[in-house]
């Protein structure tokens, strides 16, 4: 892994520098700010993807008082990230374009900002409903207004998804996430950085894994340590159980939503078998309590694996032929919740989203971490950018997690587990991986007692809600659970 | 286009017949961890300081100090079982810890006596062939959710056992929640319970929703269904697996026996 470049970056060069960065193809990842120096004295980082196999940027700016221009016109996907930092770090953003709080639910006052270091912030709430004043009124009594949520039918995650709607016609569409906001950075702070791998995988139970390698890589580049080869390897084999079972689940659930029964009932099943794998090899069916600081904690149970993905490959096999050639099915992805590819670069879609629209980007490749070097890894990429590209993304990801993890269990090297990880005092690292439902971020900062001071995280979730609106606006009703089950979003990730 | 239906059929039965027998698919689960206090060493607390959610707390001075262990707030992280230096806490596959009372979550010496239900008897005659079930995400992490949905799938079949998810509260004997609380839910989940009819029951299912677990208290959660609404069963888990939620419900309908006292499943309950 190549180390990011950090450099300053003066606030009156910000806009220039960010302006000439997006036109030379960059694309920004994410935003965040912490306090290195007293709660009043904010630094915004800024995290730039310069382009395939450069290294990673992360530009520090220091705010004047209390504000920074907003980048968001230059780059919109920058919007939430902005949003969220004066919600939660108490900054403001000059000319953003939408400066309601985001992370805070309409109706919910904090008494200070909670991520300032030390301080236990308050919050008072009234629950208000979220409008959006110029779609509905006297003069629009024609468009009907849906609430749906925050409890949905199924056993969904809490969300409130308001629909503006004429007939089967969706004009508008505004999900309310963040109902799940639980303040999980702000849990971090203070803790050993081995507590802190429990924590980072609760962030996303179904992304587990991708959340404590994205962390313990974080930790590692702060304190310089090196992972022995055989955890490097291991820990791809958890990545790519992880990749399978999502997968196989969203495969099934797709399946749900078109009313192929015995199609959802088949893939669930290989999720399930999938899960029971897991179970069989680490002991947890999310394949939590591996990945630590330095290494893995304990060694996996190997015995038998490769026969069972062999078995989980030949019956996947034909169940991917069979989705492939039920045309009731296709029918209704073919076309369905089509997103552009300049849509989905320009406002940030990620993983098997933005592979769907045919941008070939992968961090297992790009900015190669783990083992993912040294296994033939194929990246699949569609360019059709419907529900139908995605779902053949998933079906050709399933298969290539695999070959690749039957591959690896024939190579593996022998060795230790894991090294001593200790980030000295005021060190800080950036951690990333490709996590099932694309790039995953941790930036974290230790304290001068070797505890964790601020960990900021960039679920891949946060940047695919903000993408999926763009593609259910100006559809229809009947589409919409097909293409949402298409994208794969969960929402735990991005309300944290 | 394929023949679902024949390949459907082709297939076979996946499911399982457990509990009755069978397979119930959770080889390998590393439990809640065994926690024997006779091998514990006079002032260490190291698996107080490797327990994230609070659950393990060593309390006294460096003579006679005592460790108490409350299951409610574990996560099966197993740190404890790695940083034990005396084997006080060892690995497990115990993961049928639905309790009806939460104190029964708490490690004790004498398994407390096992209390009479007032209901007993009247929730299995009147539920026991069917039970509706609202499930409500008060703020989990979604991994309470994937094994929620797992219920459904061929290998579980919850159906086979009288248990349905509806999507209507007005429907639902039984509320199920997941998640710590946060403040945005904490109306939401209370509207959920007021709609329904009764005589109605609740289920905290996984740590979050028992105890709150690493992910509650601080600025935007509650600490789990305490306080909020009265809990019939509670179930520990981080996330409690398929057969984990299965026992409990039946515990629930008083068609399975709730196997845990005083934080631990007595010598000789294999669950069968």
């Amino acid at each position: 892994m190549t180390a990011p470049v950090l450099e300053a970056v003066a606030r009156a060069d910000l806009l220039r520098r960010c302006r000439s960065a997006v036109d030379a193809g960059a694309r920004m990842q994410m935003a965040y700010a912490w306090f290195p120096d007293g709660p009043r004295n904010p630094e915004v980082r800024y995290v730039v993807y310069a382009g395939t196999r450069e290294p990673l940027q992360v530009w520090r700016c220091r705010p004047g008082p209390q504000t920074l221009p907003s980048l968001a016109a230059i780059t919109p996907l920058l919007s939430w990230y902005e949003r969220e930092i004066s919600d939660l770090c108490g900054l403001q953003f000059e000319d953003q374009p939408q400066p309601d709080p985001l992370v805070l639910l309409p109706g919910a006052t904090l008494s200070t900002p909670p991520l300032v270091p030390g301080v236990n912030a308050a919050l008072s709430y009234a629950a208000a409903p979220s409008t959006l004043p110029e779609m509905g009124g006297s003069t629009r009594d024609d468009v009907q207004s849906l609430p749906f949520g925050p409890v949905r039918a199924d056993v969904l995650e809490s969300a409130q998804f308001n629909f503006y709607y004429l007939g089967e016609a969706i004009l508008h569409y505004h999900p309310q996430l963040f109902f799940k906001h639980r303040g999980m950075e702000k849990r971090f702070e203070g803790l050993t950085p081995e507590l802190g791998a429990v924590l980072a995988e609760r962030v996303s139970g179904v992304g587990s894994v991708a959340h404590a390698l994205a962390y313990c890589r974080a930790l590692e580049a702060a304190a310089g340590c090196e992972v022995p080869p055989r955890a490097q390897w291991l820990r791809v084999l958890l990545a790519e159980l992880e990749r399978m079972y999502n997968h196989l689940h969203y495969l099934g659930h797709l399946c749900h939503t078109t009313t192929l029964k015995v199609g959802e009932a088949e893939g669930k099943y290989l999720e399930e078998l999938a899960k029971q794998i897991n179970c069989r090899a680490v002991g947890s069916r999310l394949l939590r309590g591996l990945v630590s600081p330095g290494g893995l904690r304990r060694e996996p149970q190997l015995t038998g694996l490769a026969a069972q993905l062999d078995r989980l490959r030949i019956e996947f096999a034909r169940y991917g032929l069979m989705l492939e050639a039920s045309t009731t099915h296709l029918d209704r992805l073919i076309t369905t919740g089509v997103l552009s590819r300049k849509l989905a670069f320009d406002q940030g879609a990620t993983g098997p989203v933005e592979r769907a629209s045919g941008l070939d980007r992968d961090l297992r490749r790009d900015q190669p971490y783990a083992a993912y070097r040294e296994l033939p890894l194929k990246v699949a990429v569609r360019e059709a950018g419907d529900a139908h590209a995605r779902q053949q993304l998933r079906i050709a990801e399933v298969e290539n997690s695999i070959e690749l993890m039957l591959e690896l269990l024939q190579r593996l090297p022998g060795g230790a587990l894991s090294t001593q990880c200790r980030p000295s005092s005021g060190s800080e690292g950036l951690g990333w991986s490709e996590s099932p439902r694309g790039s995953l971020y941790y930036a974290v900062h230790i304290d001068e007692a070797g505890r964790l001071a601020r960990v900021k995280i960039k679920s891949p979730s946060f940047s695919n809600w903000r993408v999926f609106p763009f593609t259910v606006h100006d559809s229809n009703m009947m589409d919409y659970a097909i293409n949402e089950a298409s994208f794969g979003l969960t929402i735990a990730g991005c309300d944290r | 286009m394929p023949l679902w239906t024949l390949y459907g059929l082709r297939q076979g039965k996946a499911s399982t017949r457990w509990p009755a027998s069978g397979d119930d698919g959770q080889s390998g689960t590393l439990g809640m961890p065994h926690f024997d206090p006779a091998k514990c060493q006079e002032g260490c607390r190291r698996c107080a300081d490797a327990c994230l959610p609070g659950a393990i707390t060593v309390t006294g001075a460096a003579h006679g100090t005592r460790v108490a262990v409350d299951y409610g707030r574990c996560v099966t992280c197993q740190m404890c079982v790695e940083v034990c230096p005396t084997n006080a806490f060892t690995a497990s596959g115990d993961w049928a810890f639905g309790v009806r009372r939460r104190e029964e979550l708490i490690w004790a010496h004498a398994a407390a006596t096992n209390d009479a239900q007032a209901l007993k008897g009247q929730i299995h005659r009147v539920f026991g062939r069917s039970l509706h079930v609202r499930h409500v995400d008060a703020g989990s992490c979604n991994g309470c959710e994937s094994e929620l949905q797992a219920l459904n799938n061929p290998f579980y079949n919850l159906h086979r056992l009288g248990v349905f998810f509806t999507a209507s509260p007005r429907f639902a004997d039984l509320l199920l929640v997941t998640g710590p609380v946060t403040y945005g839910l904490r109306g939401p989940l209370l509207e959920a319970y007021e709609a329904m009819p009764d005589p109605k029951f609740v289920m905290a299912v996984g740590t979050c929703a028992v105890s709150g677990g690493t992910n509650g208290g601080g600025y935007a959660c509650g600490n789990g269904l305490d306080g909020v609404v009265p809990v019939d069963v509670y179930l520990p888990g981080c996330p409690p697996n398929p057969a984990a939620i299965i026992h409990a419900l039946l515990m629930l309908l008083e068609r399975a026996p709730q196997r845990v006292h005083g934080g631990k499943i007595a010598a000789g309950d294999n669950g069968a």
